[in-house]
């Protein structure tokens, strides 16, 4: 059953008859995803591929029992509509949206805190979710591998993408892109607890990125919490000091940050680290062989 | 987007913070006359985004408008930590009782905001959080919360300001929160926060640190606070056609999709440079998850105009795009920069994989363009766009 996405998901787009929402409800329902109902202000009563379109969250959630939000709204709404989704209970909320001032996504994830942290935010600027064969949250492609017992938890998409393709062939019980900006609302640690205790889940691929801390937190995390092996990947060894290479959160300053140190926490802890994708990949397979 | 200080401080007096008075000036003319303006004694500070100016030589006092301007002749064209000094803050000098330190910023490992503060200012921050934790008080700041006066008095008091200073101090923080909050910034910074003879708190320095994602809400701000000096000639036209480019001191062209795996890919690259004579990735560019044919063609124009490069690695996987869209997209910005009377002599090394990757392949296969070269894995296409940069520094 793997992590936080089930057969039984029911997914809502917040965003739908937007062209990206629209793009990616049909692949997320191509791949056999549950996608209920979709949410856009003001175009309540409308229909997308047949799937029914509300005003507002609570409506869509009460007339379809939506579970799943998936956020493709723009940044300057971004704010709003996650609180919404809060506000209605609904249990994840997916945030695809690139681009949210940090201030906002400050002020979402604060106003969660508060509420008993009823959702769990993933995101934002993430590509979401995904348990292969069951469901897909997000833009994650669902044809890149079927189902399998590997857990993966990534800050990059592409990366991402790239390990599916890699462990092809052995599969993947929950795939979860955390996204690359400098607050987001699940981490690495969020991941590993759960795939720590998720029975279909036998061992986990990190793959982390240069600047701030949350590897070293991790490190630290597994060291006391996790018994399942974890294999790690961090990019960006070669990465120049004080630039910022496309994610918010990319950005190494003075010593910390570092790919290297990154690397080092996490081999003090037992997580061997790979030196490229294919260097990681080639470590999960032994791991996944060994028995 | 970090500001210069000037800037910081013409933010900072549009939100009620103090400071003292001041001109900007970009010659040693324009600093006489600002001199002249703000009366005094003044101090001349070189306008850098980066720290240790004093020590580089790039703040001096002078006694009247002609040293000002003498001053300014001096500091004008400096490199300090390679940053060339382009322009001077004339700013009236005062005398100093006592000086403190004082910040909000983003507390990410966290997830909240922070307030730090310390009665040690005027010396490196990180120093005394390293050698004297007890001296800079930490309080998280819950956005929903604020800081109103009460707060801002109570931070203060926490930093163990002196109780004279508690309340115009309580004034400069709540200012410096609104100014934090309404202008989307992740950090501002005041080193040192002072107090004067007369009891007033002022803040002698500025440092603030916009939210690029917040662009949108401030459109003025950034268009009136962009530096068009501290790009690279090439990581402004990138940013012209909305490309995320970042150069970088090598020779091997890097294109791909998503910053994770181009930032994956300049790993392997340097990896596989070290057999090659050590050889380095040239850049960073990510075009994203679409790679239509004009952006392809951006990206291209870009890398091959970088003298520097010397092969150029394609590296993509097909995700949302499918590879044969991304191979069209190749063809069509090798016809594209052709058309434009563009010379295509340097090698193209492509990696394809993921969705519709076959096609893709056969697509570049039938367009039989001879400098393009087709490579199954991301580690082989690295070494060999490693070795064929390498080729031409060999002798061949």
């Amino acid at each position: 059953m793997a992590i936080w996405l089930s057969k039984d998901s029911k997914i809502l787009v917040q965003g739908i008859t937007g062209s990206e929402g629209t793009k990616h409800t049909r692949r997320m329902v191509a791949s056999g995803s549950a996608v209920v109902a979709g949410v856009t202000p003001g175009k309540g009563g409308r229909e997308v591929d047949g799937i029914p379109v509300y005003d507002k969250v609570p409506e869509a959630v009460e007339a379809t029992g939506a579970d799943v939000a998936v956020v493709f709204v723009p940044p300057r709404f971004a704010k709003s509509a996650v609180i919404e989704t809060i506000d209605a209970g609904v249990p994840l909320c997916v945030v695809i949206t690139e681009g949210i001032p940090v201030h906002d996504t400050l002020g979402f994830w604060s106003y969660n805190q508060r509420q008993g942290q009823r959702t769990r935010i993933v995101g934002p600027n993430c590509p979401g979710v995904i348990s292969p064969g069951a469901s897909n949250a997000g833009i994650i492609p669902a044809d890149i591998t079927e189902g399998g017992r590997i857990g993966l938890v990534s800050k990059s998409g592409t990366l991402t993408y790239q390990m599916m393709y890699e462990l092809r062939d052995i599969g993947f019980s929950t795939c979860v892109g955390i996204g690359g900006d400098p607050v987001i609302g699940t981490t690495h640690i969020d991941c590993l607890e759960a795939f720590e205790a998720d029975p279909d889940t036998d061992a986990v691929v990190m793959i982390g990125e240069i600047g701030g801390d949350a590897e070293e937190r991790a490190a630290a995390y597994i060291k006391d919490n996790v018994t399942k092996p974890v294999v790690g990947y961090v990019a960006g060894f070669t990465a120049p000091e004080g630039k910022t290479m496309g994610h918010a959160g990319a950005i190494v300053s003075g010593s910390s940050g570092t790919a290297a140190a990154k690397q080092e926490a996490l081999e003090a802890v037992g997580v061997r680290v790979g030196r490229t994708p294919s260097a990681t990949a080639q470590l999960m397979r032994e791991v996944m062989t060994s028995g | 987007m970090d500001l210069f200080e000037y800037q910081a401080k013409e933010l900072f007096e549009r939100h009620g913070v103090p400071v003292l008075p001041g001109d900007v000036a970009a010659s040693p003319e324009e600093a006489q006359a600002a001199a002249e303006q703000v009366g005094g004694r003044v101090v001349v500070k070189a306008q850098v985004k980066t720290g240790g100016r004093g020590k580089a030589g790039g703040i001096k006092l002078a006694e009247n408008p002609q040293d000002a301007a003498a001053k300014a002749g001096e500091i004008l064209g400096l490199d300090i930590k390679g940053h060339t000094v382009r322009r001077v803050l004339i700013a009236q000098a005062s005398e100093i009782a006592e000086e403190y330190y004082f910040s909000f910023l983003l507390d990410r490992a966290n997830r909240t905001f922070l307030a730090m503060a310390s009665r040690e200012g005027g010396v490196d921050i990180e120093q005394v959080a390293a050698t004297n934790p007890e001296a800079l008080a930490r309080v998280p700041v819950d956005p929903h919360d604020g800081v109103d006066r009460t707060r801002a008095r109570k931070i203060a008091e926490e930093a163990r300001f002196p109780e004279e200073v508690l309340d115009p101090a309580a004034d400069v923080i709540t200012a410096l929160w609104e100014a934090f909050t309404t202008e989307d910034a992740t950090l501002v910074e005041v080193n040192p926060l002072v107090k004067v003879p007369d009891g007033r708190v002022l803040a002698l320095d500025a440092k603030v640190t916009l939210d690029d994602n917040a662009d949108f809400r401030h459109p003025d701000v950034f268009a009136s606070y962009a530096d068009s000096h501290a790009v690279d000639p090439l990581e402004a036209k990138a940013k012209e056609k909305g490309l995320n480019y970042v150069k970088l001191d090598g020779e091997v062209g890097v294109i791909g999709n998503g910053a994770g795996l181009v930032m994956s890919t300049l790993d392997v690259v340097a990896y596989a440079g070290e057999d090659f004579g050590g050889v380095k990735p040239a850049n960073f560019l990510d075009i994203g998850g679409g790679a239509s044919a004009d952006v392809m063609a951006d990206g291209l124009d870009i890398i091959l105009g970088d003298p520097a490069v010397r092969s150029v690695f394609v590296n993509v996987f097909g995700g949302i795009t499918s590879c044969d869209a991304v191979a069209n997209g190749i063809v069509q910005a090798i016809e594209l920069l052709k058309s434009r009377g563009e010379q295509i002599d340097k090698p193209l090394v492509v990696r394809l994989d993921g969705n519709n990757a076959e096609e893709g392949r056969r697509i570049l296969d039938q367009a039989e363009h001879d400098v393009v070269e087709m490579v199954d894995t991301m580690d082989d296409a690295a070494r060999r766009a490693a070795e064929l940069a390498a080729a031409p520094a060999a002798g061949n």
